[in-house]
């Protein structure tokens, strides 16, 4: 990919109709999003993904605490759903809205239990430079230490 | 480069080969000193948030289909 991608495309393909496939995404968020990803200060209790175009998705803390940190751009069931990413380099909300990013997601049909699902996390280079914090956390032990094993795993089987 | 080969249980031109990947993904620039080409991580740009939201939406995906194919018991 050029260095000039200011993108990041990932893919699945689930066994699954295409109905739920869309509602586990939005409406069961929860129930899959990796809970060590959220930023508030207390623990992650649940989150909520408001099912409409101008509603938010947000992380409930254990303490009553709320992160609102997307605004659900276009929410189209069950083919199609766009949600703000207005998270800083700080790690903190982004309310500046010409400094966020977007992700679209597309959910395609491959038969009555097949479902592919196609990600696009889009205009990353909106939320402009300071990304030492990210690259901090990309080089902790999961991140590029992870990565680093990996690459000397490729590259001795090349 | 040569450092790097020397450090790593791999080939020199299996090193080159990769570092182009990293080159290309933009995480990675590089510079010629002499005959030595020197790499070092790319300080601007979006490469380092992109490895970091590759890795994350491919983790993320992954547990997305765990619970899509676990049944109908959370959400219908």
């Amino acid at each position: 990919m050029p260095a000039t991608d200011t993108s990041v495309r990932a893919s699945i393909v689930v066994d699954a109709p295409i109905e739920r496939a869309f509602a586990v995404f939005t409406d069961g968020i929860e129930t899959w999003w990796p809970p060590e990803h959220h930023i508030l200060q207390a623990d992650l209790a649940g989150m909520t993904f408001e099912p409409r175009a101008g509603g938010q998705v947000y992380d409930r803390g254990v303490d009553g605490s709320e992160c609102r940190w997307a605004r659900v751009l276009a929410y189209e069931p069950p083919d199609r759903v766009v949600f703000s990413w207005d998270i800083n380099t700080q790690w903190e909300v982004e309310t500046d809205r010409d400094k966020t990013s977007e992700v679209e997601v597309r959910f395609v049909s491959e038969g009555t239990d097949r479902t592919r699902v196609e990600l696009e996390h889009r205009k990353l280079d909106r939320h402009g430079d300071g990304w030492e914090q990210v690259r901090g956390a990309v080089g902790s032990d999961d991140g590029w230490a992870v990565g680093l094993r990996r690459f000397a795993a490729v590259a001795r089987a090349t | 480069m040569g450092e790097l080969a020397r450090e790593l249980p791999v080939s020199r031109p299996a090193v080159s080969q990769h570092l182009k990947v990293l080159k290309d993904a933009g995480l990675v620039i590089d510079r010629r000193a002499g005959s030595r080409r020197i790499y070092q991580l790319d300080p601007e740009g979006v490469g380092a948030l992109r490895a970091y939201l590759d890795r994350f939406w491919s983790q993320a995906l992954t547990a997305f289909k765990a619970a899509v194919e676990q049944g109908d018991e959370e959400v219908s």
